[in-house]
Order: C-alpha cells, then structure tokens, then sequence
C-alpha cells in the first residue's frame, strides 16, 4: 500500500503537523501526555491526532513504561508511545525520481575506483552551499535533522538513504566531504556513524 | 544459525613497514570494538595475549585475513558501515592494494561450530566462480538461512 499523496495531506492540519514534527524530532518514543503537553492540546485531542497519523503510515506505534510510575492499580501500565515511521514519503507532480539512477551511477563510479573524484565533488558542492555563520541552518534545510549531543551536533536523518545503503563507502565519503564543505571554518565534520542515523557529527570551532 | 565473514585485502607493503604503521595502531582499538559490538560472537585470532597480531596463514604474506561470526546481518552490518570502523575503511586505499576481484563473503554457520580460514577461503572461491548464492553471498545479494 503506497499512498504518499494521502500521507502526506494528512499533514495538511496544522495540529497535525505540529504533533509529528514533534515526535520526529525527538527520535525516541513519545507518550500522548507529553505530545499535548509539547504543542498546548488536550491529551484527548492529541490522542485523536497521534491516531490519525499512525493510519497514515507517518508514525508507528509501541508501548512503554514512561516513568517510574506509583504502584498500585493501573500505576505501572505501559503508556502507548508514538515514534516516526522509518519509511519515506515523497510525492512529486509529475513524478521524477533520481534514486534508482543515483544507485546504478554511485555502483559506477564506486566500481571505477573514482571514489576520490566523487569525494572531491562533493566537497566543492558543500564550499558552494557554506554561508559563514549558516551551517546549522544549512544541514536543516537539506533535511539531516541536527540535533545536539555532548557539545557536539549529531545528524538524525540520512538524506542519501537508501543510496547509501547501497554504497555506503562512496556515499558516506561523499556525505563527509559535503558537511565539511558547508561548514567550512565553523565547524568541524568527522565520520561517527551510528545505527539509524546520519554518519557525520560535527563540532563548532572557536567555541568559548 | 549464525553469520560468518571474511575478506581478504592484500597489503601495499610489508605489515612491519612504516606504511602500515598507522593501520596496525588501529587493530587494537578496532578489534576492542568488534569485540563489544552488539551481535559479536567470534572472530580469527593469532594471539590471545598480543593484540596487534595479524593471522598467520598460508596463502600469501602480503594477503591479510579478517574473518568474523555475528549474530544476524544487521549487527555485521552496523559495525562494518555504523560504527568507528567505517571511518578506518575509508583510509583502506593508504594500506591495501585495489582487488579486481570479490574480497569478501559471507556464509551461514551452525551456532555450535566455528569456521576456519580454509573454509572461508573456499567460500570466498565459490562465490567468484558461482557468484552469489546461499553458500556464499555478499550484502548486497543476501541469503537467508
């Protein structure tokens, strides 16, 4: 079942996509409480939305004991919880879709052992898009999802996946060179994969 | 049934030589973290005591061997792409020669028995003469047991 079109209207109400972008954004499981808490709705209608959304295909649902509950009766329930469906949504009018001819050039070129001219590319498209000063704003405008960590700025999204599934020495090499680039002298980029998530993090220089 | 893997690379220069020097620094922080990595479960060793020790084998002193048995294709795959490792692949050009043929495999191996290198080594023959099939696949072209 592919419905990217209704998946995305749903989006369409602003309650809605107000509550989604809140759970994405946390990158754990949410509860109904702290989802109307977070965007200022009554849990009922939170619920309601949160529902909405899961029929849609944009979240998934589980449950969880959310805190250390009292004992008692009904005190150590698990809470229904609401994380972001991993699956990606795109609707294009008319369709065009590069992913598949992004797959066959990346095998290419990874095949040619032209990874370094790739690499060098991508860097001189990073120095390209960098703005002094405007790097975070850049990487969450190209969808990564910065979010920050220990000081430094980790990368929730992968805007190349599944690309870099399929070739992820080239992309991920790619990915790096492009981060730095935008950064530029701002930050630094470094690879520090980790399942799930973006394979760059970065660290802010001249940080007092 | 639990995942086995080994890839070959053939060295640039001699493991002793100041080429390799920064790659055989890496071992012991690499192997640390294959050894915690969730799903490990067993790989080749030469030496319980010496960390930097490279398998010994007869099949070429400028072939290194890694061979590795894991849980399930994702906790192989994580640690191989989605961990510090994928930073050191990225330098594999510095210490090894380009292969024009397939350098790694994977294969399905009963929880209760190890591999050994000779085996992986045919594996990896298999699947250059075959290609990819469910006794000797790649990630790309997986095979469930």
């Amino acid at each position: 079942m592919n419905d990217d079109l209704g998946a995305v209207a749903t989006l369409h109400d602003p309650v809605r996509r107000t509550l989604y972008e809140y759970v994405a954004g946390q990158g754990r499981p949410v509860g109904r409480n702290e989802a109307a808490e977070h965007t200022g709705i009554s849990r009922t209608l939170a619920a309601f939305h949160l529902d909405k959304l899961v029929d849609a295909g944009l979240l998934d649902t589980g449950f969880a004991r959310l805190s250390a509950a009292p004992a008692g009766p009904g005190g150590g329930r698990p809470a229904k919880v609401y994380s972001r469906a991993r699956t990606p949504r795109k609707v294009t009018l008319p369709e065009r879709d590069h992913s598949d001819l992004a797959t066959l050039l990346a095998a290419v070129v990874h095949d040619l052992d032209a990874d370094d001219r790739a690499v060098a590319a991508a860097r001189a498209s990073g120095e390209r898009l960098h703005s002094p000063g405007g790097w975070l704003d850049t990487l969450r405008a190209r969808g990564y999802e910065p979010y920050e960590e220990d000081r430094r700025v980790r990368l929730r999204n992968c805007p190349f996946h599944p690309v870099a599934e399929d070739q992820p020495l080239l992309v991920c090499a790619m990915n790096l060179a492009l981060c730095q680039g935008i950064a530029g002298p701002d930050a630094t980029a470094e690879l520090d994969p980790r399942p799930g998530e973006c394979c760059v993090a970065l660290s802010k220089t001249n940080q007092d | 049934m639990h995942l086995a893997q080994i890839n070959i690379a053939r060295l640039v220069a001699p493991i002793s030589s100041a080429e390799l020097a920064d790659f055989v620094a890496l071992l012991e922080p690499i192997n640390d973290l294959a050894d915690a990595a969730p799903g490990f479960v067993w790989r080749l060793k030469e030496s319980d005591t010496d960390p930097r020790a490279v398998y010994q084998h007869d099949f070429g002193d400028d072939l290194l061997i890694n061979m590795s048995v894991w849980r399930t294709r994702e906790d192989l795959w994580n640690f191989v792409y989605r961990s510090r490792h994928l930073a050191v692949l990225q330098r594999r050009r510095e210490w090894f020669t380009r292969m024009a043929e397939l350098y790694s495999v994977m294969w399905w191996v009963p929880e209760d028995r190890l591999p050994t290198a000779a085996e992986g080594v045919q594996r990896l023959e298999l699947l250059r003469r075959d290609g990819p099939g469910p006794q000797a696949f790649t990630f790309k072209d997986f095979h469930e047991p």
